[in-house]
This record gives C-alpha cells, structure tokens and sequence, in this order.
C-alpha cells in the first residue's frame, strides 16, 4: 500500500517488502547525506520536531536529514517553554502542530504517546522514542547496518548482549530479525533476560532463538554481535554491576574467538559495555552505524512525504 | 432443576452461569446504584450447576446492559449468559462474548502509559490471545490478563 502518509509507531508498523524499500532506499541516500549530491526532494516542505524529552542524536540526525534533501524543520525541544507545561494536552498541541507542518516526529516520555499522536494529527507522525517504549527508526538503522556488511538480513547468526529486559531497541530489533528470518542468540545477566512475552511473540512468529550463558560460545559463527547498554539502577549494588558489566565487557580477548567478518553493533552513547581497544579493529561498527542515522532518516522522510525516494 | 429461588422479575435481565463468587464483581459493572429505587436486584451466591458446579446468578429488574457492561462481564466472567426478561418471558437469551476491541472498560495497568496522563481518550484494548484472555493496549502495547483491578 505503500509509504506515502503512513505513520510509523512501531517496527511491527512496517512489512518486510517495506523494510526492505526504506533499506533500499537508505542506500541511495548516501551520497546526499554526505553531502556530494545536492538534493531538493522535499523542498518546500516542513518537518515538525516535537521533543518532550531530551535527545540529542535522534533531534539532530532527523534535522539532518529534513535539510539534506531541502526540506525545513519547525523545532520543539525545550518542553519547558512550550505550551504543554502550562497544562495542554499533548492531543490538542499535536493537531495543533499537524496544522503547521507536513510531518510530525515525536519524542515523548510517555509509552503509547506516538500511537495517541497519530489517531487526532492528519499528517503523518514518526516515533522517536515514547518512554519505554518504541523507537523504530533506531531499528531501522541497526539493519541498514548489518544489511551494508552483509548484502542480506536473512539467515544472518545475531548476538544480543546484555540488558534485554528493559532495552525497547533490543525488542524491536529482535521482532525485524524474526521478519527476515535471522538467527539469534541471547547472553544477558538472569536478572536481564528477554521478558517472557517477547520471547513468545518471537517464537509465535517461527523465529530461531536460543540462549547462551557464556558469550564466547555465543560468538562462534555469529555474524553480528548487537551490544546494548546496561543500567547501574537495575543492580543491587554497584559491586554487582561492576562484576556483572565485567563478565560481559566485549574487549579484543573476546573477540578472538569470533569470526573475522563479524561486526559489532551498539546504540550508542556507550559506556563500559565495549572497551575503546576494540574500536580500532574491523569488527567494530558502532560509528558506521550512527552515521547511517541520517541516510535512513532521509529515506524514512521522503518516503513519507513523497512516496519515493531519489 | 428450577432455580427460583428468588422472586421472579416482569422485566429485567438475569445474568447466569457467572462462574463461582464473581457475582460481587459483576453487580460493581452493573452500577446496580443507579437504578430506580423500585427495582429489586437480587444475588445467588454459591448455588449449584451442572455446567460449572458452583455459579453465581444475578438478576436485575428494570435494566438492559450497555454493551460497555456486557463487554465487561465478558472479560470478568467469562461463561455467563445473559436473559432478557420481558413480561415475565426469557425473550433473548445469549451468553456473552469477547469482542476484537474493548475501549473504556479497563485501564491500562502501565502508570507510564499516555492514557493515564489526563489525556482526552477511551483506553482501549485489542485481544493478544483468547485462551487465557490476555488483552494488549494499543496505546503502549502493555499485555493484561488480570482485569479486576483494573476496572473502570
Ligand atoms: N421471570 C423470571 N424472573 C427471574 N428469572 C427468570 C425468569 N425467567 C427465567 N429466569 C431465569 O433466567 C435464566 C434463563 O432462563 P431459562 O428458562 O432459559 O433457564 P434454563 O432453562 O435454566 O437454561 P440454562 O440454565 O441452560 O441457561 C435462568 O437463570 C432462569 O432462572
Ligand atoms: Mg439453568
Ligand atoms: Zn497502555
């Protein structure tokens, strides 16, 4: 049914034939992100950024993205100034803002935010984050990622590692390796497993997953080793965080035993989770991967608006 | 077995079958309060079925249901049936069924979810899976499978 107008809420919003036109799409994109092709797609139209949350990469690859194909951006991004502290609801203020713009992209606190946005505004709305809940563009450029190494997503043997209980990327994510098929493996302290739901959805829709304890078996013909931030609050004490992120720290040591193609993916900002020695080998792809935020955001963005993509 | 055990009503409804000691749960989804005070609404507690082995039986005179509280007693009590009495007669008979959706019975248990943010809008469900019924939010995706609690 095609793109054009959609919202995108969910990673589950989205087909696998539609995944695959973004990702193709994002490719293209590359040259202009860059900066060596000027492009001119979506001049004349404007991109609301609505952040009632801090975010920094998210805002800017988005504006980004919205410029490099000549396009504008209308910007909410201190909440405290904006009319939704003086007690507006977020339904009124966002069919406000579809008023002004051709596109939303929301950034919200509160789980279900986006789904709410979308129901009251008449123009397209794009989740960047609600709450705890999802984030899918940040899925959408872990698989432009692994696609660029890889040349497919399918039958790929993919690493999840660490906090899998409280990280929305990691849920996401693994719901589109399912789509296409990938095989995964999940290594997490037992206090941060796979909530048991998203286990069932994943086997529900046929997809091979297995557990692992130890991460250097985990890693013997992986493709990919998808590292996510693990949270001092989620620890008892910093005694059992320091001894947990330590037996999970991915270092060249751990590396040794991995495949030389296999690269390493992590949603950034990092802390512990990778130590600085493994940034330069060639396993590491954490950079390449922020750096496709904007080529996918551009795709994202004028598929929405326009339908096509240059 | 006849089981006028109470006083038979002219119109009115009788919810039956209500599995063992959830008839309490389903008077507070009647809002039996707000009928007019001639109407007698009365309780069987613990009588004895063949289907269920024990039920619950409610009936209530002067009262058809919204289909908000049949959406309700759905969820709550699961194998009721519903009677509509007029003039003395059963004049429909059916038992109740779990609809696809269910807007503005229950509220999402996610405090972090937008709708329990003083937001304009219905909660709304759509059903995860039928057997045990496990409801998801369409707002924040939170699943539910325990709905007295959280009753509107
Ligand atoms: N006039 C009435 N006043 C009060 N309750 C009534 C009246 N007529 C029927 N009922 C009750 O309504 C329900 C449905 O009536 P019906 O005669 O169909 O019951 P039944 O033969 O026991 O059927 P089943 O138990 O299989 O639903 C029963 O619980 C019955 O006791
Ligand atoms: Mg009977
Ligand atoms: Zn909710």
């Amino acid at each position: 049914m095609g793109l054009k107008g959609r919202d995108v809420i969910s990673i589950r919003d989205l087909a696998r034939e539609e995944i695959d036109e973004l990702l193709a799409a994002a490719r293209r994109m590359i040259p202009y992100a860059e900066g060596r092709k000027r492009g001119h797609a979506l001049e004349d139209q404007i991109l609301v950024l609505a952040f009632f949350e801090p975010s920094t990469r998210t805002r800017l690859s988005f504006d980004t993205a919205m410029q490099r194909l000549g396009g504008r951006c209308v910007t909410i991004a201190d909440p405290g100034s904006s009319s939704i502290r003086k007690g507006e609801s977020l339904s009124d203020t966002v069919r406000m803002l579809s008023a002004y713009g051709d596109a939303i992209v929301l950034r919200h606190p509160n789980e279900g935010a986006a789904r709410l946005a979308a129901t009251v505004s008449d123009r397209p709305v794009i989740n960047a984050g609600d709450g705890a809940g999802q984030h899918p563009t940040q899925t959408l450029l872990d698989l432009a990622t692994m696609q660029e190494a890889f040349g497919t997503l399918s039958g790929l043997k993919v690493v999840l590692l660490g906090d899998l209980r409280f990280g929305r990327t990691v849920h996401s994510l693994a719901h589109a390796l399912a789509l296409f098929g990938s095989q995964m493996v999940l290594v997490s302290p037992p206090q941060l497993r796979l909530p048991e739901e998203v286990r069932e959805q994943l086997d529900h829709a046929g997809a091979k997953v297995e557990e692992e304890e130890q991460l250097h078996r985990a890693l013997r013909d992986a493709d990919v080793l998808y590292v996510t931030r693990m949270q001092r609050e989620r620890f008892g004490d910093d005694l059992e965080f320091a001894r947990i992120a330590d037996s999970y720290r991915v270092d060249t040591n751990v590396l040794a035993a991995a495949k030389s193609r296999l690269i390493v993916l992590h949603p950034l900002p990092r802390t512990v989770e990778i130590a600085p020695e493994v940034d330069g080998t060639p396993h590491a792809a954490y950079f390449r991967q922020a750096s496709l935020a904007v080529p996918v955001r551009m795709a994202l963005l004028s598929l929405i608006l326009t339908g096509k993509a240059p | 077995m006849r089981e006028l055990k109470v006083t038979p009503i002219k119109n009115g409804t009788v919810i039956d079958h209500i599995g063992n000691g959830l008839a309490l749960e389903v008077l507070r989804i009647l809002e039996v309060h707000e009928l007019d005070k001639d109407s007698t609404v009365s309780v069987a507690l613990h009588v004895r079925s063949s289907k269920l082995g024990w039920k619950d039986i409610v009936k209530v005179e002067n009262m058809e249901l919204s289909p908000r509280k049949v959406n309700a007693i759905a969820l709550i009590a699961p194998t009721a049936t519903i009677s509509i009495i007029r003039d003395s007669k059963v004049r429909e008979k059916r038992s109740v069924s779990l609809p696809d959706r269910i807007a503005g019975v229950l509220r999402c248990p996610n405090p972090n979810c937008i709708t329990n943010h003083g937001e304009p809008v219905e909660s709304e469900f759509d059903v995860y899976r039928r057997r045990p019924v496990t409801l998801r939010c369409i707002y924040c995706e939170r699943l539910v499978d325990e709905f007295l609690k959280l009753l509107r």
